[in-house]
């Protein structure tokens, strides 16, 4: 038990340092393609301005609004004791085992099977599950269902995730506007001056920049939000005990999402569900770019939890 | 010079000695939130049963001594003081309440009843709540009593006025029932 407790804390602390790294490299990533790309227009001034104006005012939009923003894509509406029983004593248990505020609960319209958890801290958290969830779902599988979202809560997931959803989208709508300049305006680029070759190499890494930025940024944002539902989980059955209870969870969700997919969900807010809310056209996935873990994968690290939880208890009877 | 060395390491030694003393303040603060959460949860099952007793009775006129025994239990837990009398007392209110949801099975009446489903949602989810505090209550005492045996905090600790707190022990019968469930 406590060498499973102190794997617990070192992979909290790993994640922090990550999201740190994460945190840093994004804007420095997005600022820096906006002074290549203001060096060739010979304003990198500006360029440098507008990245630090975009990245700055992206994360104090996240701030202010990233929950609402969310939650509208989704048309959520706020579920109540009244309307929604169930659910929200779910949420109360879950969230008196993780020693936290009670979030705010919504319930979306829609026959898919997903959930996920948003806002900037613990103590204005949301946590959103489809209706079809609540229908599919019994008791100890949707317990096990939210105590992975408070345990995105509690490990402070969703402030990082909201804040890289805002960062990737910006990239990656920059290097997009970006290209398509390159695409029609070659001719001012490249037309013959002086200054040919300092521009010239610009001209270089800005389209390399547009390219392979919003790629590293996907590939950033696929690598850390895998580790975060493995902790997710871990967390989950930490809170329940009872990682069958998720485990049996993500089989329905996961079969579930081949026939009904959420349809509003984009490159941006893919890794706030607890799995994959699309798949591509012909069933398969770049492991090295999906947000989520294979779910087999994470079923079966929930089943060999559970197994060792069983060897501990009977341990204890003898 | 080696005052200036001395000078270094006891300012290093007292800021480490203010965070160590905050760290477990906040902590202790975490452990008094947790046991009254548990308080909060014991109160809302106090609150609810004379409800659900209130809507069954008519229902279940041949059950009396079930429902009789789920209002004495409860009454006495009301009553109790000091944490034993209160655990043992708190335990016969789930004991007796298992067995009156057990009778429910032989009345589809009350199963059809909205206010009683309700009712009966409410009091399992409160019996998890209770759980769960508890449970939580544990993982905090535990995340207290470690951080002040670590060595070098263990030096410090107890001279700061830091003591080490019990965990709540779950009682036998219980364990038993948890047992039961698992398989």
């Amino acid at each position: 038990m406590s060498d499973y407790r102190r794997d617990f804390a070192a992979e909290i602390r790993s994640n922090k340092r990550k999201s740190f790294l994460l945190f840093l490299g994004l804007p420095i990533l997005l600022i820096g393609m906006c002074w290549v790309i203001g060096e060739q227009y010979e304003r990198g001034d500006l360029g440098l301005l507008a990245g630090v104006v975009v990245a700055v005012g992206g994360m104090l939009i996240t701030y202010f609004l990233g929950d609402d923003i969310i939650l509208s894509f989704t048309g959520a509406r706020e579920a109540t004791w009244e309307s929604d029983q169930v659910l929200f004593n779910v949420v109360d248990e879950m969230r008196i085992a993780a020693g936290l505020p009670m979030p705010r609960v919504y319930v979306i319209d829609s026959f898919a099977l997903n959930a996920f958890a948003t806002g900037w801290s613990p103590d204005n958290a949301v946590v959103a599950v489809t209706r079809g969830l609540l229908e599919k779902l019994n008791r100890d599988e949707l317990q096990g269902v939210i105590a992975h979202e408070m345990g995105h809560v509690a490990n402070f997931d969703i402030r990082f995730m909201m804040i890289v959803a805002t960062m990737v989208g910006a990239i990656a709508m920059i290097a997009d506007g970006y290209r398509r300049t390159l695409w029609y305006g070659s001719g001012r680029v490249g037309r013959a001056s002086s200054k040919d070759s300092g521009k010239a190499i610009f001209a270089i890494i800005g389209l390399v920049l547009a390219i392979l930025a919003p790629m590293t940024a996907f590939l950033m944002q696929a690598a850390i939000s895998r580790k975060r539902e493995y902790l997710a989980d871990a967390t989950s059955a930490r809170l329940t005990r009872n990682p069958l209870g998720l485990a049996a969870a993500l089989t329905k969700i996961e079969q579930s999402v081949a026939t009904t997919p959420l349809p509003w969900v984009n490159r941006a807010t893919q890794h706030l569900f607890i799995i994959h809310p699309v798949r591509n056209m012909d069933g398969s996935q770049s492991a090295m770019f999906s947000t989520h873990p294979p779910t087999s994968d994470r079923v079966s690290r929930l089943r060999a939890m559970a197994s060792l939880q069983e060897d501990v208890e009977s341990q204890a009877v003898v | 010079m080696t005052f200036l060395i001395l000078l270094g390491v006891l300012v290093v030694l007292g800021i480490w000695l203010v965070g160590l003393f905050n760290g477990l303040v906040t902590l202790r603060n975490q452990v008094k939130g947790a046991w009254a959460q548990i308080d909060v949860q014991l109160k809302r099952r106090h609150d609810l049963i004379p409800n659900l007793v209130e809507v069954v009775k008519d229902y279940m006129s041949y059950e009396q001594e079930t429902l009789e025994k789920v209002i004495k239990a409860r009454n006495t837990a009301v009553s109790a003081q000091g944490p034993a009398a209160i655990s043992a007392a708190e335990n016969q209110v789930t004991g007796a309440l298992r067995q009156l949801f057990a009778v429910f099975e032989n009345y589809p009446d009350l199963k059809a009843n909205q206010n009683v489903m309700k009712l009966q949602e409410e009091l399992t989810s409160t019996e998890n709540k209770i759980a769960f505090a508890r449970q939580y209550y544990n993982d905090t005492v535990m995340t207290y009593n470690t951080k002040q045996e670590l060595f070098p905090a263990n030096l410090f600790a107890a001279t700061m006025g830091f003591k080490k707190e019990e965990y709540y022990q779950v009682p036998e019968e219980e364990k038993q029932n948890v047992k039961v469930d698992l398989r």
